[in-house]
């Protein structure tokens, strides 16, 4: 069985997903596959449920976050948004990625929580008006270019916030 | 019983015989536990009405070994040979255990057993494992005695943050126990199935479980009967303990000062006054919990008096640096579970350390709210153990819960320079796989070492080894030109594999992770024998009627898969099926236990396509046409 993240859950491969709909459809798989309800089933079935299990968990944690769920969505285009042929990223955005990179670095210097803080939610802001442009250029004018150049910012981003929330976890 | 849950969702299965299943809250101070009798979990009492066993272990001079409140009397009086809190010590090497100086037993670290710690004790070395198994025991018997029967399985919970050598060293003590382990069972989740099933809680709910000895905070998002894990945290090495020897140390300074003032010194506690002075210290704690001041007043073996007086400002002030630090591994599951103190509905306490008045304050004052205290937080862990394990079993109740739970700490593997890199991070769920490819560093390589680790550190002398397997017959490359392939799996018993394959060649190698600080079979039969003498007929005629059992509910479960779905397969399928039944019944009505199993697998083996297509039209079927509503849980 073959079938792709948005399949497993009944759902249709767009960005602006229903949020509620993807947690309640992840819910009800793994109250219906779990391998806790095949305890006394045969070892293949166990087997079996595991993997839908094993998939569905995956499946949810891609499609739960915008950048990877952008990303996700490319590769069903067959786009590989980040790989080492394709990095491409125009200059203005680069001068600010390292704008944002130097003020990291900077609050991690000088242990600055609410820098920190700031930054994340400056990067949220910014992550928030690229997935509205990747909902239209993907879901709507269906343009893969615009839309792989959209998804490889916001995969930046996520780096970033994810690296600023760790320097906060480091400083706590 | 699973095949006719697929065909028809939502219908019972078929009725069958209740099994025996109980929690068992193996706890630092104190164990106890639980099963599930008329669809409600309660505590079973030993003869004497107590619910609590003190996790107290008596060697005593005859060879005789006894546990819990007997034990727990005789500690001041035979400290060397009264273990307390050995759920400190499981899974753990000597340079594990800090403050080993002030506990007053004799560590002798073995390196032949892989530096896992041991007690030097009257009936000799003794390790943790062994030391807990004669707790379970001794709740085994209590749990026979009471249920009347033999028991299927038991869940033991166990902190969320102890690692794998930890779980490993407790499922090995509940072998040694004869305890059939159906689940490790995270103690916060524990707690949360019981507070959400008793009060029908809905949203998201923090439980900060304080024992005796670890510190566990864990949220979870209660949903209509699944409860799911979203992060969790904590110190396995931070509890009530702590606090205790925070009096104990203040008590010292004072006798030292009193003494010192008087123009001479005191010499170094023997182990009974140690001994003598933590019991105190801990009377002295709980008596603070409703009192403005303890009195601790005592006779030290060398005739020296203490009597001292200790508010309890003084000892929140004492203890100020403990309470701070739970509330750091309770910010980081906050931001792992990326929420905010208002998402939160409700804080649970668990855990006897959290009746100390200023771990409430501190709790409050965090999640700003009043935290939730309606359970007994001794009892709580162990009846969510029971619920678990009667699901498990098969037996099954109105209120159909589901757990998914969390890797409590990364997975992942040495890179070059002895470096980690994560393959499955924290606070993934339950049952997750990860792939990542790796390659040669020299040209020609034809082996990988591949070293699993876990932890959260860069270096991998700062985690926690847990298993090392070579992948040979790499055909010789140039550096970096093969694609090695390694699959990391957590199934949801929170078993690991791992699998490393090249991939032009397809070599492959594989572990089933069993930490390096666990018993080596050979090590478990032998503490087995010579527990238990030869009960060897009794094993054989146990292992007949096992086998039998599962015979007779395979055999069942597929006649019951053919009748609803057998448009699925081909005829010929079919009569393959139906041959390898009417086999496996004709060795069911025989003596040959290992022919049954083989019979068994064989089934199992000759119904694995049938079981995939019923999964996918089932899948199909669970998913087609049907509107978000149907779905909503």
């Amino acid at each position: 069985m073959s079938l792709n993240h948005f399949d497993i859950f009944g759902l249709g491969a767009c960005f602006n997903l229903d949020l509620q709909a993807l947690e309640s459809r992840y819910r009800k798989i793994q109250s219906d596959y779990h391998p806790d309800r095949f305890v006394t089933a045969a070892a293949t079935e166990r087997l079996q449920s595991m993997q839908i299990a094993t998939q569905a968990n995956e499946a949810y944690l891609t499609l739960k976050k915008p950048a990877t769920r952008a990303q996700y969505l490319l590769e069903l285009q067959r786009i590989q948004a980040v790989s080492e042929t394709n990095t491409a990223m125009p200059i203005d955005f680069l001068m600010q990625q390292m704008e944002w990179r130097e003020q990291l670095e900077d609050a991690k210097l000088e242990k600055n929580m609410e820098a920190l803080e700031a930054l994340i939610r400056t990067l949220k802001t910014e992550s928030n008006q690229l997935e509205a442009d990747f909902t239209e250029q993907y879901d709507l004018k269906k343009d893969y270019t615009s839309a792989t150049d959209t998804a490889r910012k916001l995969i930046f981003i996520d780096k970033l916030s994810s690296d600023a929330k760790s320097a906060i976890e480091a400083l706590d | 019983m699973a095949l006719l849950q697929i065909s028809e969702p939502g219908q019972s299965a078929a009725p069958h015989q209740h099994k025996l299943a109980v929690g068992i809250d193996l706890g630092t101070t104190n164990s106890l536990l639980a099963t599930v009798r008329s669809g409600m979990s309660t505590v079973l009492q030993d003869e004497h009405g107590h619910a609590l066993l003190p996790s107290v272990v008596r060697f005593l001079p005859n060879g005789e070994i006894v546990v819990g409140h007997e034990a727990q009397a005789q500690q001041s009086a035979d400290p060397v040979n009264t273990i307390a809190s050995v759920k400190r010590f499981m899974g753990r090497s000597l340079h594990d255990i800090a403050d080993r100086a002030h506990i007053p037993y004799r560590f002798v670290e073995d390196a032949a057993s892989n530096k896992q710690v041991q007690l030097q004790t009257r009936a000799g070395l003794k390790t943790p494992v062994e030391i807990s198994a004669e707790i379970l025991k001794a709740l085994k018997v209590r749990a026979e005695h009471s249920l009347g029967g033999e028991l299927t399985g038991a869940v033991i919970t166990v902190p969320a943050y102890f690692d794998d050598a930890q779980r490993q060293a407790t499922k090995d003590a509940a072998r040694l126990a004869g305890v059939n382990v159906l689940r490790l069972l995270n103690e916060p989740t524990a707690a949360a199935v019981a507070y959400g099933l008793d009060n029908n809680a809905e949203g998201t709910f923090v439980i900060y479980d304080l024992g005796g000895g670890t510190f566990d905070v864990s949220i979870l998002k209660l949903t209509k009967g699944v409860f799911e894990v979203l992060a969790t945290n904590g110190d396995s090495a931070l509890g009530g303990d702590d606090f205790d020897h925070r009096i104990y140390c203040w008590v010292l300074d004072e006798i030292r000062d009193k003494v010192r003032n008087a123009g001479s010194h005191i010499a170094p506690l023997n182990e009974e006054d140690t001994r003598l002075l933590l019991t105190k210290a801990r009377q002295a704690k709980e008596w603070l919990t409703d009192n403005f001041e303890a009195q601790i007043v005592c006779k030290l073996s060398n005739g020296t008096l203490v009597d001292v007086t200790l508010s309890a400002t003084q000892f929140v002030e004492l203890t100020q640096h403990l309470v701070t630090k739970t509330l750091t591994p309770t910010r980081k599951a906050m931001r792992d579970a990326g929420l905010d103190i208002a998402d939160i509905k409700g804080v649970v306490l668990v855990g006897g350390a959290t009746r100390m008045p200023q771990i409430r304050h501190a709790v409050e004052d965090y999640f700003k709210q009043t935290p939730l205290t309606n359970l007994d937080p001794d009892k709580v862990v162990a009846l969510g153990a029971a619920i678990q394990a009667n699901a498990l079993v098969g037996n099954r109740s109105d209120n159909d819960l589901l757990l998914l739970d969390v890797t409590p700490l990364s997975l992942g593997l040495e890179t070059m320079g002895g470096l980690v890199e994560k393959i499955i991070p924290r606070n993934s769920t339950l049952p997750v796989a990860r792939a990542q490819d790796f390659t040669t560093y020299k040209d020609g390589q034809t082996a990988m070492s591949i070293q699993v680790v876990q932890g959260e550190r860069e270096l991998v002398a700062d985690c926690r080894s847990l298993a090392r397997f070579e992948l040979r017959g790499i055909p010789p490359m140039a550096a970096g030109a093969a694609r090695i392939r390694v699959t990391f799996q957590v199934d949801a018993d929170g078993l690991l594999s791992v699998t490393a394959r090249e991939q032009t060649s397809g070599v492959e190698a594989h572990v089933v992770v069993k930490p390096s600080y666990g018993l080596t079979e050979e090590e478990i039969t032998t503490m087995l024998t010579s527990s238990y003498g030869s009960a060897e007929a009794d094993k054989k005629s146990r292992m007949l009627a096992e086998a039998r059992v599962n015979a007779g509910a395979i055999i069942n479960a597929v006649t019951l898969a053919l009748t609803a779905d057998s448009h699925l397969i081909s005829i010929e399928e079919k009569q393959v099926i139906e041959a390898e039944i009417a086999r496996l019944q004709a060795l069911a009505s025989a003596d040959d236990a290992v022919a049954i199993n083989k019979g068994v697998d064989a089934l199992n083996h000759a119904t694995e396509a049938f079981a995939q297509a019923r999964m996918n039209a089932s899948v199909a079927r669970a998913l087609s046409g049907k509107n978000l509503e149907e779905l909503k849980l």
